[in-house]
This record gives structure tokens, sequence and C-alpha cells, in this order.
């Protein structure tokens, strides 16, 4: 697709800032929305706004339609078996606390452990260090290696015998490498234990197989993929979704319900308790289609990767182009990443800086912040070089 | 220079920029500028806690008239932070936790700094007031 076709599709990318063209590069914390994705939430909260799997209406049978088609699709999107795999969730957030809390409830016990990266996202930290204060259970905490990425050497050295999940990314929110996956669940699955995939960036910059990848649970959410916000999906392994209790109580998750004892329904809706966000959760389908059929220019990636790493002022956080996606978090000697992004802001450059709910990393790379640039297919050549530029001019007023 | 006074300064000081590069360029200089702050006092006690860059605060009693020090590992924050205390510094505690702080919505900084940054700096305000209301 020609870049032009694929900015047009995207109104808020034509937008000034200060004055200055919107330059959004912004994308790993929530990215743009394609016109198909924002047409389809307003023509279905006009015309087909009515809770889902209840009543008998034409409305009801129109939003229930759309809900579960767009289940199908995410099943044929990640080819997981089943469409009774996919949980949809508010994010990748609830759908780690989902696996955290019934996953937790069922399997975890006092004296048990949990391995979790070191480059988790807040998100992928604190569910477990929850269930650990409830059940007694203890992190062990999986190093990076020297380039930035998971080995699955040094994780088959943490797992023990009392080790009941692994619960790693993708890609890292920060270092923004591709972990080896299949090799990572491999050694997992030796051992027994499952594995849970935080695929929030994941899910973004690599093709996103379930059963190649092998893991047991795979969470995204619905934004960083260019869908409505307050969307998300967990995909869990038929068995174990099967096996596990549910964790919130009403709605649509019932079978039955009593005073003398209440029967669940099946998963995935045994997870989906409460009225759904039934007019969202579809745009997940024009979301994945447009993920599909576009993808970052690699000169890009390549432009911005040699820039930052030739620069001597600049250190920049996860290394190697092989498994790079356009991620980039550096550090600059002497300027502070709060001055690099409110500089760059004024200059039309949305930009992420801080700790990027990775505090753990941070505190890992021995940083109390960084500066991140993710880039999206609707950026352009010459978005990268004003970056550069730009970036150039804010060391210079601050250095 | 009453505070008042003070105060008319820093919007006289501010308007001379139109843009915000300017302006920072402007706070950039006065962050610079800023006394240094012995780095024994950097301790928890001091740093203020909102800002996405580490700000850190303390403040003497003289004649019965409050005075400020503070740093930042930010320069931004440190020339925001540097005007503030020159405002204030010199100042009754009763003068300063009774004042409005104002002024800086008027120059801008509030509207215009990013949500964390404007936390940062309503934070900053509320522990100047807090050690005003302490005295």
């Amino acid at each position: 697709m020609l870049l032009k076709n694929i900015r047009d599709q995207f109104p808020a990318l034509d937008q000034k800032v200060y004055g200055k063209p919107l330059v959004y590069l912004d994308n790993a914390a929530t990215a743009q929305r394609p016109d198909s994705v924002v047409e389809l939430q307003k023509r279905l909260s006009q015309s087909a706004n009515a809770n889902i799997h209840r009543a008998v209406h034409k409305l009801a049978s129109d939003a229930t339609e759309a809900y579960e088609n767009a289940r199908e699709y995410v099943r044929g999107y990640l080819n997981a078996q089943y469409a009774s795999e996919i949980v949809f969730t508010s994010g990748a957030t609830a759908s780690i606390n989902l696996v955290a809390q019934s996953f937790g409830e069922a399997f975890v016990g006092a004296g048990d452990e949990i391995i979790v990266s070191v480059a988790e996202h807040h998100s992928n930290i604190v569910p477990w260090q929850l269930l650990c204060q409830r059940k007694g259970a203890v992190i062990k905490v999986l190093d990076i290696e020297k380039n930035g990425v998971l080995s699955p050497d040094s994780l088959e050295k943490l797992i023990s015998e009392r080790t009941k999940i692994v619960a790693i990314c993708h890609i890292s929110n920060v270092l923004g490498l591709v972990n080896p996956v299949p090799e990572l669940v491999a050694v997992c699955h030796k051992h027994g234990v499952p594995v849970l995939v935080d695929g929030a960036q994941g899910i973004v910059h690599s093709k996103v197989d379930v059963q190649e990848l092998g893991c047991d649970f795979y969470a995204f959410s619905g934004h960083k993929i260019y869908a409505a916000t307050g969307t998300g999906v967990l995909y869990g392994k038929k068995d174990l979704l099967d096996a596990m209790p549910p964790f919130m109580g009403g709605g649509e998750m019932i079978e039955s319900v009593s005073f003398s004892g209440t029967t669940f329904a099946k998963a995935p809706t045994k997870f989906e308790a409460g009225t759904q966000n039934f007019n969202s959760a579809p745009t997940l389908v024009p979301a994945l289609e447009f993920a599909k059929s576009a993808e970052t220019d690699p000169a890009i990636t390549e432009f911005v990767y040699k820039k930052l790493t030739e620069d001597e002022r600049i250190t920049l956080y996860g290394t190697g182009l092989e498994n790079k996606i356009p991620l980039f978090s550096f550090a600059v000697k002497g300027a502070h990443h709060e001055d690099l992004a409110l500089i760059m802001d004024k200059m039309g450059i949305a930009l992420r800086s801080g700790q990027m709910c990775a505090e753990p990393l941070m505190d890992r790379l021995g940083v109390t912040g960084l500066l991140r640039a993710s880039f999206a297919p609707y950026n352009t050549m010459d978005e990268a070089r004003y970056f550069i530029e730009c970036l150039d001019k804010a060391v210079n007023m601050l250095v | 220079m009453t505070l008042e006074e003070k105060k008319q300064q820093v919007i006289e000081d501010f308007s001379m920029y139109e843009e915000w590069l300017d302006k920072y360029e402007y706070l950039i200089e006065l962050g610079k500028a800023l006394e240094p702050f012995p780095e024994e006092e950097k301790t928890q006690d001091r740093l203020i806690k909102g800002c996405q860059s580490r700000v850190w605060l303390s403040s003497e009693i003289k004649d019965g008239k409050l005075y400020f020090k503070a740093d930042s590992d930010a320069i931004i924050t440190k020339g925001i932070i540097s005007l503030l205390i020159d405002v204030y510094s010199g100042h009754t505690p009763q003068e300063i936790a009774s004042d409005d702080f104002g002024f800086v919505a008027e120059i801008g900084l509030k509207d215009n700094l990013s949500p964390t940054r404007a936390n940062g700096l309503v934070s900053m305000i509320e522990t100047i007031k807090e050690i005003a209301r302490g005295e």
C-alpha cells in the first residue's frame, strides 16, 4: 500500500500542534485509528447498540453477531484452534490480571514460584505480585542478556519444581527486541510449566501464530494495534481455560443461578462477566486487517537505528538490528529525557519519556528514565529525518 | 521588591517570548544559573513527589522570612523551580501560605506543559505552600 494511501486513512495525523505538523512517534503507547475503525464503532453505536447474548430482538442479534464474528476473526488471525480460546477483555492488563487471578487461584499455592522477566511492563509484574501476596508464592526474576533479549538457557536455570507459570513479553516496550518465544516456551514445556506471553507490542510488530509460538496464554490490547481503546484479547489454551475458575461474577458468565448453588458457562463466556464492550470489540477486525496490510518501512528502522547508534552522545537500549522493531529507547548524555520530550513536543513531535511503566528495567539499566520514539506504518522517512534533526537541536539547547 | 512586584516582573519577563522554544531557552538559562544545591541535602524527604524528573526543595527561616533552595536533574524543571523560589524567597510564611500562585497560570506555564509536568508544577507549588503553612 502506498504511504499516502495509508496516511489518508488516519485523519488524526493531519493536524498541527503548536502550529507545527504533528509527528506522532508514541505509537507503542497508543496507535492512531484508521477511518475503518472509527466508522465501524460509530455505525455499531448508531445501529446496533444493544446488549449482546441476551435479548432476541434484531438490534441485539446484530450486536451479538458483530461481537462473535470479531472473536472468530481474532481466532483466525492468531491461528488459535477454537474460537472459545479467545476471551475479550479491556486490554492486555486485564488479560494478564485475569490469568493471575483465575489460574493463580486454582494452581498457585504457598511456596510456589512464578518467573517474570526484568524487562516486563508493570502490567506483567504487579498482577503476579498481588497473586504472590495472596498465596504466599514468590517471584523469580529472569534477567535480560547483554543485548537485551531473553535467553532460553538463563530461563531454564531458573525453573524449579515449584515453578507454576512463566510470564514474559514477546517484545519489550522499552527494548523493542523480539524475544525467541518458541524456544523460551519449549524450555518451559520441557518442565511442564505453562507460559503467558505479554503480546502488547508483539501483536503489532510480528506475525503471531499461537500454535507456532506454542505459548499457553497470549495477551494484547486493541488500542496499540489501531482498534478502539478498551478492547483487548486473552488467548488461552482450551484445556487450561476449561480448568480455570471464573474470577468475576455476574452477567452472562453463568449457566444457572440459584441460592443453593450457581453453575457457570463455558469459556470464554465464563470470563466475560457483565456487559461487554460490544460496540468496540468488533473494531479489532478492521484494525487487524490494517495491521496485516501495512508495515513500517524497514528503511526507517535502519535509518533511525544507524543515526542513534553512531551518535556518541546517545546510548540506545536494545541493540541488534536483526530482531529490532521500530521502537527506540535511549538516553542522551547530559540531557534529561523529560527536557528533550518537552522541547520536541513544541517542535510537533510526540514522544514518550520517563520510566515507561518498566521501573525494574530502568533500575537494571541504571537509568532514571529514557526517551522513546516508536514508529508505525503511517510514519514517513521525512518524519524520521525530522525527528533526528530536532533531536540534535534539542540536545544542543540543553548540553 | 514586594511579592506582587516580583510576580509582575516574572510576567513581564515571560511576555517577551512568544515562541515556546524561546520560553524554554529562558527557563534553561534560569536553571543553569541556579545556585548549586548541596549533594548531601538531596535526601528522600526533600524530594517532591509527583514529578517525572527529580526535584529537591529545602527551606530555612531567617528573621521571620522563608528562604528556599532547590535543584532538579531536568533543566527546564530546574528553571521553573528556580523561578518559583526566586519569587517566594524572602517573604513571610503567612504571605506565602495565603498567596494564590495565580501568576503561574498567567505566564502560561500550567496550560502548556504536559499533564505529568503540570502535575509536577502543582506538586512544587503545594510543597512550597506546605512548608509555609508549617512555619
